[in-house]
C-alpha cells in the first residue's frame, strides 16, 4: 500500500469535496506545505492567501463564516493552535463559527525544523475550548473521512495533521472506512489491555500489539481519531473488558489523549492506566524516526510499557 | 446634509446616549467613555445609512457592521434598540445574570449583532472576512468597522489593514474613534501611534480625516468611500470622549467606570436638556 501524508489526504479531500461553492479556503503562505494548493489549484477563485498572519487569518475565516461560508483555515500546528489560540477561541469558538482549523506539521514528526515548529500542545490547547471538536486522524482514508465529517457538521474543528507519509491503516476499507465523530474505531481486538492511540501512533499501536503477541500478551487497539468529544463509552468498555488503559500520543502526555481518556475513565470506571507520548519536554531536530525513537514512541517503546503495565495490572490481581 | 436629516440624527445621537448612561449605571460597570465619543457614529449608521432590518436581521443581503472596538458594547446596543431591534427597556439589563446583553458584543444573543467582538483588534480582520465573501459572491452589501485608537496598539489591526489593501476592499469601510484616550491615560503617553493617517494611508487604504461629531462630516467621508474604487477607506474621526456629558468629556478616568447615583442624575438631566432643546427646534 502506498503511504501518503495526512496533510496530502488533507489537500485531496478539499479538492474532492471542494466542489460546493460554499467552501473557502485560508492559508497563511504555507500552501504547499499544507497541500492547500491542490486546491487552489482547482478553486483559485475561493482560496485566499492570508501571508504569514495567523491571527488576522483566524479572525477574518471567522467573518467569512458569518456570510454562510465553511471555512478551512490551514498552516501548522505551532500557529494554528497556539499562535493565532486567541482569535480561535474569541472569534472562532466563542460565537461557535462554521471555521474548520486545520492544522498541519503536529508532533515531533515535523523532523528537522526542530522544536520551535514541533507542536506537542496543541491537542490540549485546543480540546480545552468550548464548541471545538478536535480530530486527530491516523492516515489517508481517516483523514479524508475526517473532512468529509467536518463539512458535514456545522461549526468549529480542530483538525490535526501530520507532515510524515504514513501507512494506511483503513486503506483496504477504501471509501467504506468507518469513521463517526467521537466513536472509537478498535482496530485490533484484545481481552488482556487495551491500547488507545491517535494520530501516527496507531499505526505504532498495531506494532506495539504484534510483539506483544509474541510474548502472549494480547492487546486490543482502538484509534481514537476524535479526542473531543473522546469516546467514553469505548474508554469504559476498554477499563470493563481488559482492566488496563496505555494511551499513546504524539503529543504531551499532559492533557491531551493521556488527559482526556484518564478524565473519562476516572469519573467512571478507573483502572490501571499508563500514558506514552512526550513526557513533558520539547522536541529536537533530526530525522523523524530517529525522533520517534528518541521520545519512545515507537512500536518496541510502546509494546515495552504496555507489558510493564500489563504487569501491574497482574501484580494487582493477585 | 439637509436641515431635516441633520436633526433626525441628532435626535437619534441624543437618545443614544441617554441609553448609554442608562445601561452603565444600571449595570454599575462598563464603557460609558468611548460609547459616548463614538455616538454619534454609531448614530449615522444605524439612524440612516446601514441597509438593515430589525424584523429581518440576518438578511443575507444586509449591510453589516462590525464593533471591533467591543467594550463599547452600550453604544452599539443603544442605536440597535432605539433603531428597533430590541426593546429599549431591555438597556437596564445590561451585564446582569440572564441578561442577552453580554457585557461586549455577543452575535449569537443580540439581533443585528453582527460579529462578536471584546478581544481587541479581532473585529477589524472578520469586517475583512466579510467583505471578501462580499466581493466574492458580487454582493452589494457594504462592510462597516468600528475601531478605537488605542486599538490600533494591537499588531492584528495592521494585518487586517494590509489584507485589506491586498484584496482590493473598496465595499469596507472603517472607522477609527480617535479621541487620544485609554485605559492607562493618553495613547501618545501609553503608546504614542504617530501619524494615524499617514500609516493607514501607508497601508493603502483610502483615508480621510474628519470631525467624529458632524454629521454632515461624517456623511460626506462615508459617501466619498463608497464612490473610492481599488481600495478600503479609512475614516480617522477626531472625537471627545465621553462626549455629551460635560463632567466626562476628554476625562480617561471615564473609560470604564459606572457612575453613582448623583453623577447619573446630573447626565441624564444634562441629557434630557439637550435632547429637549432639539424637540424643540423641530
Amino acid at each position: 500500500m502506498t503511504k501518503m501524508a495526512t496533510r496530502e489526504a488533507y489537500g485531496k479531500a478539499l479538492v474532492e469535496f471542494g466542489k460546493d461553492p460554499n467552501i473557502v479556503v485560508l492559508d497563511a503562505d504555507l500552501s504547499k506545505s499544507t497541500f492547500t494548493m491542490l486546491f487552489q489549484k482547482e478553486y483559485p477563485e475561493r482560496h485566499f492567501n492570508m501571508g504569514i498572519a495567523e491571527a488576522n487569518m483566524m479572525s477574518v475565516a471567522a467573518g467569512m463564516s458569518t456570510c454562510g461560508k465553511t471555512v478551512f483555515a490551514s498552516t501548522f500546528a505551532i500557529f494554528a493552535a497556539e499562535r493565532a489560540l486567541e482569535q480561535v477561541r474569541n472569534s472562532i469558538c466563542y460565537p461557535n463559527l462554521n471555521v474548520k482549523v486545520c492544522a498541519t506539521h503536529a508532533g515531533i514528526s515535523v523532523g528537522e525544523d526542530g522544536a520551535s515548529h514541533q507542536c506537542v500542545e496543541d491537542l490540549a490547547i485546543m480540546r480545552a475550548i468550548p464548541n471545538m471538536r478536535v480530530i486527530s486522524p491516523c492516515d489517508a482514508a481517516s483523514t479524508r473521512l475526517a473532512i468529509r465529517a467536518a463539512i458535514e457538521t456545522p461549526g468549529p474543528f480542530y483538525v490535526r495533521l501530520g507532515r510524515l507519509s504514513v501507512e494506511g491503516v483503513y486503506g483496504e476499507y477504501g471509501d467504506e472506512t468507518e469513521f463517526t465523530i467521537g466513536k472509537a474505531n478498535t482496530i485490533r481486538e484484545g481481552k488482556d489491555i487495551t491500547i488507545i492511540a491517535t494520530g501516527l501512533m496507531v499505526q505504532q499501536s498495531l506494532g506495539a500489539a504484534e510483539i506483544l503477541k509474541e510474548k502472549g500478551i494480547d492487546a486490543r487497539v482502538l484509534d481514537m481519531h476524535t479526542i473531543k468529544p473522546i469516546d467514553t463509552d469505548a474508554v469504559e468498555k476498554a477499563s470493563k473488558e481488559t482492566g488496563a488503559i496505555v494511551t499513546v500520543e504524539e503529543h504531551n502526555i499532559l492533557g491531551g489523549l493521556g488527559g482526556a481518556v484518564a478524565e473519562a475513565a476516572a469519573e467512571t470506571t478507573p483502572c490501571i492506566m499508563k500514558r506514552v507520548g512526550m513526557r513533558d519536554t520539547f522536541g529536537k531536530s533530526g530525522k523523524p524516526e530517529g525522533l520517534l525513537k528518541i521520545y519512545g514512541l515507537t512500536a518496541e517503546d510502546i509494546a515495552i510499557e504496555v507489558e510493564k503495565t500489563y504487569a501491574r495490572k497482574m501484580s494487582l490481581a493477585k | 446634509m439637509d436641515n431635516s436629516k441633520e436633526k433626525k440624527l441628532k435626535l437619534f445621537a441624543a437618545n443614544v446616549r441617554k441609553l448609554v448612561i442608562e445601561a452603565v449605571y444600571s449595570a454599575q460597570s462598563g464603557h460609558p467613555g468611548g460609547s459616548l465619543s463614538s455616538a454619534d457614529i454609531f448614530s449615522y449608521l444605524y439612524g440612516d445609512k446601514l441597509r438593515v432590518d430589525p424584523l429581518n436581521p440576518e438578511d443575507p443581503k444586509r449591510d453589516r457592521f462590525v464593533l471591533s472596538k467591543g467594550h463599547c458594547a452600550p453604544g452599539l446596543y443603544a442605536a440597535l434598540s432605539h433603531r428597533g431591534f430590541f426593546d429599549t427597556c431591555k438597556i437596564k439589563e445590561f451585564r446582569q445574570c440572564g441578561s442577552m446583553l453580554q457585557g461586549h458584543p455577543c452575535r449569537a444573543c443580540v439581533p443585528g449583532v453582527d460579529m462578536s467582538t471584546g478581544s481587541l483588534g479581532q473585529g477589524i480582520s472578520a469586517a475583512v472576512g466579510m467583505a471578501m465573501m462580499g466581493k466574492l459572491d458580487g454582493a452589494s452589501y457594504r462592510v462597516y468597522a468600528l475601531m478605537g485608537d488605542g486599538e490600533l496598539q494591537e499588531g492584528q489591526v495592521w494585518e487586517a489593514q494590509m489584507s485589506a489593501a491586498h484584496y482590493k476592499l473598496d465595499n469596507l469601510t472603517a472607522f477609527i474613534d480617535f479621541n487620544g484616550l485609554q485605559i492607562d491615560g493618553k495613547t501618545d503617553d501609553v503608546m504614542s501611534l504617530g501619524s494615524i493617517e499617514a500609516k493607514t494611508r501607508a497601508f493603502g487604504w483610502h483615508t480621510i480625516m474628519i470631525d467624529g461629531h458632524d454629521f454632515s462630516q461624517i456623511e460626506a467621508a462615508v459617501e466619498e468611500a463608497e464612490k473610492t474604487k481599488g481600495q478600503p477607506t479609512m475614516i480617522v474621526a477626531k472625537t471627545h470622549k465621553g462626549k455629551g456629558v460635560s463632567f466626562m468629556e476628554d476625562q480617561a478616568g471615564w473609560h470604564g467606570k459606572a457612575p453613582n447615583q448623583e453623577q447619573y442624575e446630573m447626565a441624564m438631566a444634562e441629557l434630557d436638556a439637550a435632547l429637549a432643546a432639539l424637540e424643540v427646534e423641530a
